[in-house]
């Protein structure tokens, strides 16, 4: 019964019924599910068959994805992904070590083949046959595809996984590359930003949870629901771009107001993201960085993120700005003036009189018995 | 009457004063391309058109039509005997719709771009615009086409000339189709401002009303061009009075088929309270309809006297008719909102008159020095 299980999610979780449905309704909103979907995520959260293996690899990051993950303020989501979840290898939270840790990553692989899901966090260095990051003594590179071959499902998170991310900024000495740039034969889902929101890898992976698939992605692998609109298309700011007002300089007046930031080098008009919609760290409005008063630097974007200096001007995807704005009094012509007049009426009255004195001239022609008959 | 050169001096008050006309015209146009139209014309948001295209472009066109009108008398009905007339049309024609064409330049904003319209994947198929500009650029290659005999004459090309001999039924055939074309077309790209012109002015007959008016206008620009020719060159019109005589004529006819449609779309569209009651418009609807109507009582009055000075002031008042009519409908009868004002500012106008005068200048220089007047020896000295 559904009810009872929601009751010993209750006792279990130490999660209140009311927080846990409001966590699930908006996870299905996050994702732009339709009605209904809640209670299936709320169910299958509530009783999953057998809770989902996951492995999650560390390359080249800073664990920012992870800790932005921890520091989800949901009502203890930590703890209830780890419940609902089998987080069977992730260096982070890991209590054992070394050898031990290994182990424990292959019984995870051979115990559900073909079913677990595999999150990876990081860049893998390629240059060089991948020496430039060894776990246990494998590379990275290696480890990867070992882990990729029989996973149900693989999620890149942060933009390092999802596309080079900052250590694959020029000139790149170690061939960092992304995740999809290397497992060719299975779809990866990208979840980038640095860190990126913890409710995007959330929902997808209640997604796949509940419905047993992963969400509709563009081709980059990003989900649309998350990726598909610009920043600047659902910025709070967007009115004072739309209107002309910049701040043109951190502090100055505009700045101060809350002015558009596109000439502080905002790189929300080319940057897909959901940020101004869903927000970070649960704290209410504002709480991100267009909304703090700092210009957007394209975390999310691959060859915008670490690639463009922070203040350069966003290359507009959408609308670009006019050149010009309508004036507020249009000038609306002016009647005749007395030069203008005046001009007229003496062409006019040349024109007469040349006309006149033409036609008696020709009249005297004419009368010298030569007309038409 | 084989056509030839008139000769003589080229200084002369005229010329002086024309080249005057045109130097201020350049100054004042060095001016616009280098400050754009703000700073010379009185063009604005509710008035995009001003006399730069109303007078340069559509009445320039309108009266550069004696090439064409003369075309369709001799080339389509066979009126071999106007042929002696054809030159000095076909010249006023090819000066004035390359000047018209040239002076669309003018009211672009961009003009740096406007050979966007030259290529087919700027062009939009729906547009007015796009159909007359193609069609009178063609035209005016066409028209230089059709003069060029002249010039081969002049200059012995004796391969132009063997290649004009050859191919000038394509070139009269074009020069027939393509002003029947755009000269409709003129009166079309008012249909597209609907309610925003008066209704004196609007109606579907439009493209009709503007055919059958700029073919009359090619008459009377013959006319007018032969009487000015031999008044102002002192020749005599002895030999042409005949044919100007049917050609009036043949001007007066279309001016009652245009006097009729006109009235009768008026009344059938239920427009006669319009003629009294809309003020300035009403005002200039009549004076326009009165110049209309004189050349008629003129030449087909059985008591009118049919000398050059009859046929002469018939055609002085079929053009201004003809003139008033397009800037009425496109100046006059234009209301675009409360507020807006249109006049021509002084450089505007005198830009214009530069280009009228780069006309006139032409055309005594063309005449002075190549075979374009039906030739007969001056009868008085100069």
């Amino acid at each position: 019964m559904f009810q009872d299980e929601i009751e010993a999610l209750e006792a279990k979780l130490g999660l209140e019924r009311r927080a846990f449905l409001k966590f699930c309704a908006a996870l299905a909103a996050t994702m732009g599910l339709p009605k209904g979907a809640d209670a299936q995520i709320a169910t299958a959260i509530a009783s999953p068959a057998k809770r989902p293996s996951v492995i999650w690899l560390h390359f080249q990051e800073c664990t920012g994805c992870t800790e932005s993950l921890l520091r989800a303020e949901h009502p203890t989501i930590e703890k209830l992904i780890l419940e609902i979840i089998s987080l069977d290898y992730h260096e982070s939270l890991f209590a054992a070590a070394g050898h031990q840790a290994e182990a424990a990553r292959y019984a995870a692989m051979a115990a559900n083949k073909g079913k677990y899901v595999l999150v990876v966090e990081g860049a893998i260095p390629v240059k060089d046959g991948g020496i430039y990051c060894k776990i246990g003594g494998k590379t990275a590179l290696d480890i990867l595809k070992e882990c990729a071959a029989d996973a149900a499902a693989i999620i890149a998170i942060g933009s390092c996984a999802s596309w080079g991310g900052m250590p694959s900024t020029p000139p790149n000495p170690t061939g960092a590359s992304p995740v999809n740039a290397i497992i060719k034969d299975k779809p990866v889902v990208t979840i980038p930003g640095c860190p990126p929101n913890p409710y995007n890898f959330l929902s997808t992976v209640v997604h796949f949870l509940t419905f047993g698939a992963l969400p509709k992605i563009d081709e980059q692998g990003r989900p649309l629901f998350a990726y598909s609109r610009l920043i600047h298309e659902n910025c709070e700011r967007r009115a004072h771009f739309d209107a002309g007002r910049f701040a043109m300089e951190f502090g100055d007046d505009g700045h101060r107001k809350g002015y558009c930031l596109y000439k502080l080098g905002c790189k929300g008009p080319e940057t897909y993201a959901n940020c101004p919609s869903i927000l970070f760290g649960d704290v209410g409005s504002g709480s991100w960085p267009v909304g703090t008063g700092h210009p957007c630097f394209g975390c999310t974007e691959k060859g915008v993120g670490f690639y463009k200096p922070i203040h350069q001007l966003a290359d507009v995807k959408n609308v670009v700005p006019p050149a010009s704005y309508p004036r507020i009094v249009e000038e609306q012509g002016v009647g005749a003036t007395l030069g203008s007049a005046a001009v007229v009426a003496a062409v006019a009255g040349l024109a007469a009189g040349a006309g006149y004195k033409l036609a008696g001239n020709l009249g005297k022609d004419s009368s010298d018995k030569d007309a038409a008959e | 009457m084989k056509a030839q050169p008139i000769g003589g001096r080229l200084i002369s008050p005229v010329t002086l004063v024309l080249s005057v006309l045109v130097l201020l015209a350049v100054f004042f146009a060095a001016q616009r391309f280098l400050f754009g139209f703000g700073s010379v014309a009185n063009i604005n948001d509710g008035f995009p058109w001003g006399i730069w295209i109303a007078w340069d472009v559509v009445i320039g066109t309108g009266l550069a039509c004696g090439g064409y009108a003369l075309a369709l008398l001799v080339y389509i009905a066979n009126k071999g005997k106007y042929h002696p007339l054809v030159r000095p049309a076909l010249l006023a024609s090819a000066f004035g719709y390359t000047l018209g064409g040239i002076s669309v330049i003018f009211d672009l904003g961009r003009y740096w771009n406007f050979w966007h319209i030259l290529l087919p994947n700027y062009q939009q198929y729906g547009s007015v615009m796009v159909e007359v500009a193609l069609c009178v650029a063609a035209y005016i290659l066409v028209l230089w086409i059709e003069f060029s005999p002249v010039l081969a004459e002049k200059f012995g090309w004796k391969g132009v000339q063997a290649f004009t001999d050859k191919w000038m039924f394509l070139a009269i055939a074009l020069g027939v189709l393509l002003p029947t074309m755009h000269q409709s077309s003129l009166g079309s790209l008012l249909i597209v401002f609907g309610y925003q012109i008066n209704p004196l002015w609007q109606t579907l007959f439009l493209p009709l009303l503007f055919l059958i008016s700029a073919i009359a206008m090619g008459y009377a620009v013959v006319v007018f061009e032969a009487c000015t020719a031999s008044a102002g060159f002192k020749r005599s019109l002895k030999d042409e009075l005949p044919l100007i005589a049917d050609l009036s004529k043949v001007m007066a006819w279309l001016l009652v088929a245009f006097i009729l449609l006109r009235l009768v779309d008026i009344l059938v569209r239920g427009e006669i309270g319009a003629m009294f009651t809309s003020g300035f418009k009403s005002f200039m609807f009549w004076v326009e309809m009165t110049l209309f109507t004189l050349p008629v009582a003129m030449l087909l009055s059985p008591s009118a006297k049919r000398d050059a000075r009859t046929y002469f002031l018939a055609a002085c008042s079929m053009l201004l008719a003809a003139v008033l009519y397009r800037i009425d409908a496109f100046l006059v009868g234009y209301e675009t909102g409360p507020g807006w004002h249109y006049f021509p500012a002084v450089p505007e106008i005198m830009i214009t008159l530069g280009i009228v005068a780069v006309e006139i200048l032409g055309y005594i220089i063309f005449v002075r020095f190549f075979p374009v007047l039906p030739g007969h020896s001056p009868d008085r000295a100069h």
